[in-house]
């Protein structure tokens, strides 16, 4: 079986941002960046199916964005990916989510892939259309918001997560793509001998020019900071200090201690 | 300029929520359709046209057959917005139907500033102007943003929406329900949340003796359920429990709009950040910037000690 995991490395969300000079991005200056979340759980659910089919799967692990995405690729092979895909772009902040599932599409199409997981969304731009789109531009059978995965024979079983903690299961026959949600599994760590190997795994890089062929659907104006509606009040300061002002405040503005 | 608003239904019944696409409608100044793949029994209150298609013969959840129906109805429209609830129902639609029109989509909306869509990014902590470049468009908006006000009025004229009887490649098999909840933390008074800046799962605990010197209960978010540190019996937000306690202290959380729907309607809100910008500021009373590992043992004394 030929498994595609499509990631993103998005900035480590405790991060404060800062707007780029262009004003329709992020500065990327002094970031930390890591996996997207939900493509952890995309990552281990290719490995657990390759360990049920007793291997007998290929996975490859594919990101697009600037050299530093690299990384985030090693990481998906430390987890148990067979051979990285680096789509080099450093204005990836630029193409919509069209033209990013566009961009995989020219790719998967020709490598004819039975299966594809990508996350349900990024923690950054947080659009939720990459996977479907993808599906769709390759008339694949998708599932999304993924918390429950069993393959058995040419079909998968997908629980998606509902609104109110309900699920509803779904039947899909390969080809397909399945978007996944947190709480799929438990994404494994990479051990330090899988890093070791993950450094020797085949790697392809590939020019997004090669691929690309779609315009743009929708375009980025500005980005800002969220106005503050400064409602509540801000407390800094000393530990004990801050303990005893909130305790006063309690008092004077909950029923709690009376 | 015209919106078709696509109504949520499930297991039976209308999703009240559907009515948040007329709050929008109407901010965006669009007259508007709606469609149902429901029942005409649940139409929607709606002085306009409603174009019903039955789930008995299309099912609740059938994305295929769904984004025929809903493209049928583009073409009796001809609207300029297709709009969707961002939920796990227009989440996965939408991109389906905006692939099909090869139209501009443009996701979880939170407000309209001039003729742009603000959305958010960075768990919140940006936001975004985005504008559609293709005639139609696609939009889902953010569940909450929206709100209705007011009793829902209006008698719709309903239209028949009908396609061929071929099968999707999703197959619906059927519902699970919610796994049943061991702790209520709706009637809790008092509730005191861990969230992923308490760092390891070894803190729980320091956390849930703030909430027993409180008497309240122990709450959690999402990332701290999945990583296994808290029971999802204790899961507050849009996929746990929506609580609205007299107290709810927020430790570490940073506040994703997932689990501020499950508790912005608590009486009185305490957050515990070290960060000063993290979203849960933003509906919090009273912040605390500090790094809950240090505050949280030491308030805990001070609330012991009385």
């Amino acid at each position: 079986m030929k498994i595609l995991v499509c990631i993103k490395q998005v900035p480590d969300m405790e991060s404060r941002f800062k707007i780029n000079s262009e004003g329709t991005w992020y500065d990327e200056a002094d970031l930390a960046f890591r996996m997207n979340e939900y493509d952890e759980y995309a990552v281990e659910q290719a490995v657990q199916l390759k360990e049920q089919l007793c291997g007998e799967a290929e996975i490859t692990i594919l990101s697009i964005g600037p050299d530093r995405v690299v990384e985030a690729i090693r990481k998906g092979l430390a987890m148990g990916g067979d051979r990285g895909v680096h789509i080099q772009d450093s204005k990836y902040y630029q193409k919509d989510p069209w033209q990013i599932a566009a961009t995989i599409a020219g790719y998967a199409e020709k490598h004819r892939f039975d299966l594809i997981f990508t996350g349900m969304q990024s923690q950054d731009r947080g659009s939720a259309q990459v996977g479907v789109t993808l599906a769709e531009q390759l008339d694949f059978a998708c599932a999304t918001t993924a918390v429950g995965f069993a393959y058995d024979s040419g079909s998968i079983a997908v629980k998606r997560e509902l609104e109110g903690g309900g699920k509803g299961v779904v039947r899909l026959k390969l080809p397909a793509l399945v978007t996944c949600q947190m709480g799929l599994n438990t994404p494994r760590y990479p051990t330090l001998p899988n890093i070791m190997k993950a450094k020797k795994k085949e790697f392809q890089t590939v020019p997004i020019s090669e691929l690309l062929r779609e315009a743009e659907l929708t375009a980025t104006g500005r980005m800002y900071p969220p106005a503050k509606k400064g409602a509540g009040l801000i407390l800094e300061g000393e530990v004990a200090n801050l303990s005893e002002r909130l305790f006063a405040l309690l008092k004077e503005r909950t029923a709690v201690f009376r | 300029m015209k919106a078709l608003l696509i109504c949520e239904y499930r297991e039976g019944k209308l999703l009240e929520s559907s009515y948040e696409l007329q709050a929008f409608a109407r901010l965006l100044g669009a007259e508007s359709a709606m469609v149902l793949i429901g029942s005409a029994a649940q139409a929607p209150k709606f002085d306009g046209k409603v174009y019903l298609a039955d789930a008995g013969r299309y099912g609740e959840y059938n994305p295929d057959l769904h984004k025929k129906l809903v493209l049928e109805a583009i073409a009796k429209e001809d609207p300029d917005y297709i709009v969707f609830l961002h939920s796990s129902y227009g989440w996965d639609l939408a991109p389906r139907v905006a692939a099909a029109l090869k139209a501009g989509q443009i996701t979880e909306i939170v407000a309209l500033v001039e003729d742009k869509f603000e959305v958010t990014c960075c768990n919140a902590k940006i936001r975004r102007s985005v504008a559609a470049k293709t005639a139609r468009t696609v939009l889902t908006i953010q569940a909450g943003a929206f709100s209705f006000t007011g009793e829902p009025q209006g008698i719709p004229q309903l239209e028949r929406l009908e396609v061929g009887d071929e099968t999707g490649k999703v197959e619906f098999i059927g519902y699970e329900a919610a796994e049943p909840k061991d702790v209520d933390l709706t009637r809790a008074e008092v509730i005191v949340s861990a969230g992923r800046g308490i760092g390891k799962k070894d803190n729980v605990p320091v956390i849930a003796a703030l909430a027993q010197a409180l008497g309240g209960e122990l709450g959690a978010s999402r990332p701290v359920v999945d990583a296994g540190w808290v029971a999802q019996s204790h899961q507050v937000g849009s996929t746990g429990q929506t609580v609205s306690p007299k107290l709810y202290v927020a430790c570490g959380i940073s506040g994703a709009i997932q689990h501020l729907a499950g508790m912005k309607k608590a009486d009185f809100i305490v957050a515990i950040n070290k960060d000063k910008d993290a979203p849960i500021g933003e509906i919090a009373d009273i912040l605390i910037v500090a790094d809950v590992m240090q505050f949280v043992p030491v308030f805990t004394e001070h609330v012991r000690r009385q």
